[in-house]
C-alpha cells in the first residue's frame, strides 16, 4: 500500500504563501485528519497530494515516488469532494464505474466490483438511480463507492460530512470509519470540525496560516497541546498567562501554579480544559492542586453537562462539571476552582 | 419554490402583469402578420392594391411539381447542416476554454471580441467578406506573402463564400449558448474525473459534450433556422451560386411581387424545418 511523504513543501498563489515549508508523513493504511480553519491551506494540502495543484517547492512522495509533474489522472488517488461531484448525466452504476471504465476493465469485472462497492456502503439496488433521485447521505455513499472503487493508493476526502445534518453526520462518521479499516487504504481527510477529527482519525495535524501546527494520535493533541492555538483550536481550554519563577508560574495578582512539567524561564503561557478544574466544596481540601478564587457569573444547564462561568481578574474562566444531580455552586457565589499540575500544560502562546 | 399554479391568488394577476406585455407584444407583432402571410398564402393574389384574391392551392402545388424548388430546399437544409457543424466545430472549443480555462479580466476581452461582430452592421460585414474572399483580395495575397505563388483562391461567388460569411455572422450564437452551458458545469466534476483516471478526451466526451447537449442543441437551432432562411449572404457573397430556398422566397416579395408563392413557400420551409428537429429529437431521444 502507501506511504505518503510531503517534504519541505510550500505552494505560492500568487503573492499569498498558501502553505510554507510544510512536511508531514502519512503512514500506509492510516486515517488521518487535516485539521485547521478556513484559509488555513488544509485544501490546498490536498489538494497537492491529488495532483490537481504543483508545489512551489518541496516535494511528494508515494512510497519514494516522486510525483512532481504527475498530474491527477496519473497519480491513482481516489478523491471524495465536498459537493460529492457525482456526474448528474449518470446513474449510480455508471457513476461508480467512471473509474473502471476509464481503466478498460472487462464488463464482467466491472459489474463485480460496482457491486462490491455499492454493497461496501450499502447501497445495494440503486444501481440504475440518477444522483438527482437520492437523498444527501446516499450521494455520499455513491461518492465513496466511486473513490474506493478502484483501488487507489490513497483516499482524499474534502470536508467528507459538512454538508450532512447532524444525526446523518454521526451514523457517517461510524460508517466512513467501518469502511476504511474494511479497505485498509491510506486516507487522509480535510475537515474544520475538530470533534470529527477527533473521533475518526488515527493521527491529526493542525494547520494554522500554511503551517503544520502540531500533529500526532487524537489524544495526545488534546491532553498536551503544544501552543496556545491548538488547545483552544481543539476544544476548550482556559489560558492562563504569568511569568516563569522557579519551575512554576506566577500569574499576575501573585498566584503560582504548578504546570506538568518545570517551566522554562521563557514559558509564559498554560492551558487547562474546562472539565480538568473542580470547583471545591467550601471546607475541602485541594492537595496538591492549583487553587484559583472567582465569582460564579453564570450556570449554563446542558442536560449531562453543567457549564459554569467564572469571573476571575476581570476574565471568564470556564468550567464543566457532570451534571450527578448534587446542588452546585449558584451565581454569584465565589467559588474555589481546583486543577491537578499534570492537567496544567505549558503552551506556546 | 412554489409553483405558478398553486401559489396564492394576487400571484395570478403579478404573472398577467409581467408576462403580458411581452406576450401582447407577441401576438400584435408576429402572430398577427405571420396569419395574414398563412391566409395570403391560400390565395390566388395577394389582396393588396384594390385586387382581390381567389382560394386556392396552386401555390403550395407549385412547390411539389416544379423540381427546382425541392432541390432548392435540400440545398437550402444543407446548407444550414454545414453551416452549423462548422459554427459547432470552431465554437465548442471556443466555449469551452472560455468557461473552463480564461478567468477574470481575459475572459471580459475574449468575451468582447465575439460579440464585437455584433456590433457592425450586418450588410458591412458580408461586404466586408467581399473583399477578403475575392480573386487577389486580401486573403489571397496573404497566402501568396507566406507561400508565394503557390496558391490561387478563387472562392467568391462560390457556395463556400456564403458558407464562409454565414458562418461568421452565426458563430457567435453558437459560442455564447454553449458558454452558458459548459459555465454550469462544476469544475469539481472535471477535477472527480480527473482524479478517477479520465484523459481530457473522455473528459469531453463523457462529462462535458453530455452535460452541454442543451445549450449545443439551443445554439443548433438558433444558428440552423436563419440559415435556412437567409439570402444576404447568400446574394452577395454567393453570387449565381448563392440561390437557395430563402433568396427565391425574398425574389417573390421585393422583384416578382408574388406574395402569395413567397408566403406558401415560407409556410413549407417552416415545415421542413419542423421536421428536421422532430426527427432529430426523436434520435436524440432513442440514444439517452
Amino acid at each position: 500500500m502507501t506511504v505518503i511523504s510531503v517534504e519541505g513543501v510550500t505552494k505560492t498563489f500568487g503573492s499569498h504563501d498558501a502553505l510554507t515549508d510544510l512536511s508531514v508523513q502519512f503512514d500506509d493504511g492510516g486515517f488521518y485528519a487535516l485539521l485547521g480553519p478556513s484559509g488555513s491551506g488544509k485544501t490546498t494540502l490536498l489538494r497537492l497530494i491529488a495532483g490537481f495543484e504543483f508545489p512551489t517547492s518541496g516535494r511528494i512522495l508515494f512510497n519514494g515516488e516522486h510525483m512532481e509533474g504527475l498530474p491527477a489522472e496519473k497519480r491513482d488517488v481516489g478523491m471524495m469532494f465536498q459537493s460529492y461531484a457525482l456526474f448528474p448525466n449518470m446513474s449510480v452504476f455508471d457513476n461508480v464505474a467512471f473509474g473502471l471504465t476509464v481503466r478498460k476493465l472487462p464488463a464482467a469485472e466491472i459489474r463485480t466490483r460496482v457491486a462490491e462497492a455499492l454493497e461496501l456502503v450499502r447501497l445495494t439496488g440503486y444501481d440504475k438511480r440518477r444522483p438527482h433521485e437520492l437523498s444527501g447521505g446516499q450521494r455520499q455513499r455513491v461518492a465513496l463507492a466511486r473513490a474506493i472503487v478502484f483501488r487507489p493508493r490513497v483516499l482524499l476526502l474534502d470536508e467528507p460530512l459538512s454538508a450532512l445534518d447532524k444525526a446523518l453526520r454521526l451514523g457517517m462518521q461510524v460508517e466512513l470509519r467501518r469502511i476504511q479499516r474494511d479497505v485498509g487504504i491510506t486516507t487522509i481527510f480535510v475537515t474544520h470540525d475538530q470533534e470529527e477529527a477527533l473521533t475518526l482519525a488515527d493521527r491529526v495535524g493542525v494547520l494554522r496560516d500554511g503551517r503544520l501546527v502540531q500533529e500526532g494520535p487524537p489524544k495526545q493533541l488534546y491532553e498536551r497541546p503544544a501552543s496556545a492555538f491548538t488547545a483552544t483550536f481543539l476544544g476548550e481550554a482556559n489560558l492562563f498567562t504569568g511569568t516563569a519563577a522557579e519551575g512554576r508560574l506566577a500569574l499576575p495578582d501573585g498566584t503560582l501554579l504548578t504546570p506538568d512539567r518545570p517551566a522554562a524561564p521563557a514559558d509564559t503561557t498554560c492551558a487547562v480544559r474546562p472539565e480538568r478544574v473542580d470547583i471545591l466544596a467550601p471546607a475541602e481540601d485541594p492537595g496538591a492542586r492549583n487553587v484559583i478564587t472567582g465569582t460564579v457569573s453564570e450556570v449554563i444547564f446542558a442536560g449531562t453537562s453543567l457549564h459554569y462561568l467564572v469571573d476571575w481578574q476581570g476574565r471568564s474562566l470556564k468550567v464543566t462539571a457532570t451534571n450527578r444531580g448534587a446542588e452546585g455552586a449558584a451565581a454569584g457565589e465565589t467559588v474555589r476552582l481546583a486543577f491537578a499540575p499534570r492537567d496544567t500544560v505549558l503552551v506556546t502562546p | 419554490m412554489t409553483s405558478p399554479a398553486k401559489g396564492a391568488p394576487g400571484q395570478a394577476g403579478a404573472i398577467l402583469a409581467l408576462t403580458g406585455p411581452a406576450y401582447l407584444w407577441l401576438t400584435v407583432a408576429i402572430l398577427l402578420p405571420l396569419s395574414a402571410m398563412f391566409y395570403f398564402s391560400f390565395l390566388s393574389e395577394a389582396p393588396l392594391a384594390g385586387k382581390t384574391g381567389e382560394w386556392t392551392l396552386a401555390n403550395y402545388r407549385a412547390f411539389f411539381e416544379q423540381g427546382f424548388y425541392g432541390t432548392l430546399m435540400l440545398r437550402s437544409l444543407r446548407l444550414g447542416a454545414e453551416v452549423v457543424f462548422w459554427c459547432f466545430v470552431l465554437g465548442f472549443p471556443c466555449a469551452l476554454v472560455l468557461a473552463k480555462s480564461v478567468k477574470g479580466r481575459w475572459r471580459e476581452a475574449l468575451f468582447l471580441l465575439v460579440i464585437l461582430p455584433f456590433w457592425s452592421n450586418a450588410l458591412v460585414r458580408i461586404f466586408s467578406w467581399t473583399m477578403m474572399l475575392r480573386g487577389n483580395g486580401i486573403l489571397e495575397r496573404a497566402i501568396d506573402w507566406v507561400v508565394p505563388g503557390r496558391f490561387r483562391l478563387d472562392i467568391m461567388f462560390t457556395y463556400e463564400a456564403v458558407v464562409i460569411g454565414l458562418v461568421h455572422s452565426y458563430l457567435p450564437y453558437m459560442i455564447l449558448t454553449c458558454y452558458i452551458s459548459l459555465q454550469a458545469v462544476q469544475d469539481d466534476l472535471i477535477e472527480a474525473a480527473r482524479s478517477m483516471g479520465a484523459s481530457r478526451l473522455t473528459i469531453l466526451r463523457r462529462i462535458l459534450l453530455p452535460l452541454s447537449l442543451p445549450g449545443i442543441l439551443a445554439g443548433v437551432v438558433l444558428i440552423f433556422v436563419p440559415v435556412i432562411g437567409s439570402f444576404m449572404e447568400p446574394r452577395i457573397l454567393g453570387g449565381r451560386n448563392g440561390t437557395f430556398i430563402g433568396t427565391v422566397i425574398e425574389d417573390q416579395f421585393t422583384a416578382v411581387f408574388n406574395w402569395p408563392l413567397g408566403a406558401a413557400l415560407s409556410f413549407i420551409m417552416l415545415g421542413c424545418v419542423g421536421v428536421v428537429f422532430a426527427l432529430s429529437r426523436l434520435a436524440l431521444g432513442r440514444r439517452g
